[in-house]
């Protein structure tokens, strides 16, 4: 029998910031990883649409952050840790249509605001941690057994 | 019995298992066994990719032979209208309408027509809908195997509307057989097609409900017949002939045509198996969730690079680019009657049956745990590969071989690569 908080795969992936080239690598792998274990697809995209967001507040703001998926029998966890300017206002941040992005990200199609209450939308548990001018902490959490779901 | 239909037959005695086909399936369906390529069911979308490459033209596309004709008491044929882009830019459909009628159908239907209606159908979903976007259109069947298996969460962004095809026939069985009192089925309907995919679109429709088509020809098979078939005919003038193609319709034989004709603002155009996977990554990350409606098809610049078509593609799809400028430019609008077709929208005439369901692959494991032990095994498994995906194993990549390995579907000796190393250390 495995016990419930047995860490059964545990994948880590660099991010680099401005690295628009391989923006959204760490996502799609992640997305793979899943389907190919079997994770029910409705989690799946779930997982997929919040690390994504993850993903690309590095890119965007951030020098450099770690994404590290760990899956127990019951837990999906992504935790995000990245060195950047941090924030400083995080109720403001996680209201809808805050942004502080620039133009050029604007006209990339981001920056809407929508990043951080998106993916708190659809995660099951969600708990950010940030120290302005260090750093960000995001732990994304997915039940895995569906009666557990919020 | 296979659990799902392919359009595709590998024919063993013409193939020589050069691998060609291999390498470019989308969704590594192919492998080779003993020399000769083999299909994968449940990874196969039809997208037809093999066929193209196979140097040995042993990949079949199972259309209908002409001979399916005498089954049936009355025959309609219905054109793709990627037909109608296959000859000069002086041949319009009203002639190649007539053309097929001198190669022995009883009848002939222009599909353009019901495209246009479906068109304004999508316009009146589209306004209506309120669920996650962006909607995706599903006269590709192609598009919609690959989102029932590859992109399950999306199946229900696919438009639950008739393809036009499905929609005329169903129309034209119900009329002809009053008009001839004859039964539905001694009235036989041909869709005459770019690619083998509407095949299976028909013999087993994605949204498991039935279809109203009986067969498929392919237009490649059709072109040189046809080509006689059309010598003496003379029509009415040019401006005449024009005057009866429905603009909207028309559009639906090339990538961005259901798009530009309908005036549609926030809309994407797509085609192309590889730029198809990049949106479809994006839609399911939800970066084009502002984006209302998707024109997506797998052939390159939409059904005129169906692999059953003839003329070249960029020329094809120029003729009916030239003809949507001229009818836009002459403002000729024989279309449809959008209050016509908003009452039968309300009357669900446009929905189709069934629903679409996802058909995610299989996991390496039903359970979550053991499948997570497996994918531990395959990495480890690929780490040990050469990684220069030369495909003597029989698989496309050394990816997909480890994989296969894990499933137990091959044996780790069969690297070539690993065992000419092992080899040279004994000598």
């Amino acid at each position: 029998m495995t016990k419930s908080d047995e860490t059964l795969l545990s994948q880590h992936f660099e991010i680099t910031g401005g690295d628009f080239n391989n923006a959204g690598k760490a996502s799609t792998s992640i997305k793979e990883i899943l389907q190919e274990i079997g994770i029910d697809s409705s989690i799946t995209v779930r997982t997929s649409i919040a690390s994504y967001e993850a993903e690309m507040n590095v890119v965007m703001y951030a020098r450099r952050g770690e994404l590290t998926l760990n899956i127990t029998p019951e837990k999906l966890h992504l935790k995000l840790k990245d060195e950047g300017p941090g924030i400083k206002n995080i109720d403001m941040a996680m209201q809808e249509g805050f942004s502080t992005a620039t133009d050029e990200m604007r006209e990339m199609g981001f920056g809407a605001g929508m990043g951080l209450p998106n993916i708190k939308k659809n995660a099951d548990k969600f708990e950010l941690f940030s120290i302005p001018g260090k750093g960000t902490s995001l732990d994304i959490i997915f039940c895995l057994n569906k009666t557990e779901k919020k | 019995m296979n659990q799902y239909y392919h359009s595709i037959r590998i024919d063993t005695e013409k193939c020589d298992g050069r691998m060609k086909c291999l390498r470019v399936c989308p969704t590594q369906a192919i492998r080779v066994r003993n020399g000769k390529a083999a299909i994968i069911e449940e990874k196969c979308i039809d997208c037809g990719e093999c066929i193209t490459a196979c140097p040995n033209n042993a990949i079949i596309p199972l259309t209908d032979p002409f001979g399916e004709l005498t089954k049936f008491r009355h025959t309609v044929a219905m054109p793709s209208p990627a037909l109608y882009a296959q000859f000069g830019r002086e041949i319009l459909p009203e002639k190649i309408l007539s053309g097929i009628n001198n190669l022995g159908f009883d009848s002939t239907f222009d599909l353009a027509l019901t495209c246009g209606e479906v068109s304004f159908a999508i316009q009146e979903y589209l306004r209506e809908y309120k669920g996650p976007k962006p909607l995706i259109s599903n006269v590709c069947p192609t598009v919609v195997r690959l989102i029932q298996v590859k992109y399950p969460e999306l199946t229900d962004q696919i438009i639950p509307i008739e393809p036009p095809r499905e929609l005329a026939a169903r129309e034209i069985k119900k009329k002809k057989s009053k008009q001839l009192k004859l039964k539905e089925n001694e009235i036989g309907t041909f869709y005459l097609t770019p690619c083998p995919v509407k095949m299976i679109s028909i013999k087993q429709p994605a949204e498991k409900g039935k279809s109203y088509l009986d067969g498929a020809i392919s237009i490649s098979d059709i072109y040189g017949p046809l080509l006689s078939a059309m010598q003496g005919i003379n029509k009415g003038s040019y401006r005449e002939a024009l005057e009866n193609i429905c603009i909207l319709g028309v559009g639906w034989a090339m990538v961005g045509g259901i798009c530009r004709t309908l005036r549609l603002k926030n809309s994407l155009a797509v085609s192309g198996l590889t730029e198809l996977l990049k949106v479809f990554n994006d839609i399911e990350r939800g970066k084009l969730r502002n984006i209302d409606f998707i024109e997506a098809y797998s052939c390159a610049q939409g059904c005129v690079g169906g692999s059953l078509t003839v003329e070249n593609v960029y020329i094809s799809y120029n003729k009916i680019l030239k003809l949507i400028e001229t009818l836009e430019y002459e403002q000729i609008k024989a279309c449809p009657d959008i209050r016509e077709v908003r009452k039968r929208y309300s009357q669900q005439y446009f929905f189709i049956k069934g629903k679409f369901e996802p058909r995610p692959l299989k996991p390496l494991d039903k359970d979550i745990a053991k499948a997570i032990k497996k994918r531990k095994e395959k990495e480890e498994i690929y780490k040990s590969l050469p990684k220069i995906d030369c495909g003597a194993c029989g698989a496309p990549t050394c990816l997909t071989f480890a994989e296969d390995v894990v499933k137990g579907e091959a044996e780790i000796t069969g690297c070539t690569i690993n065992n000419a190393q092992k080899l040279k250390k004994l000598l």
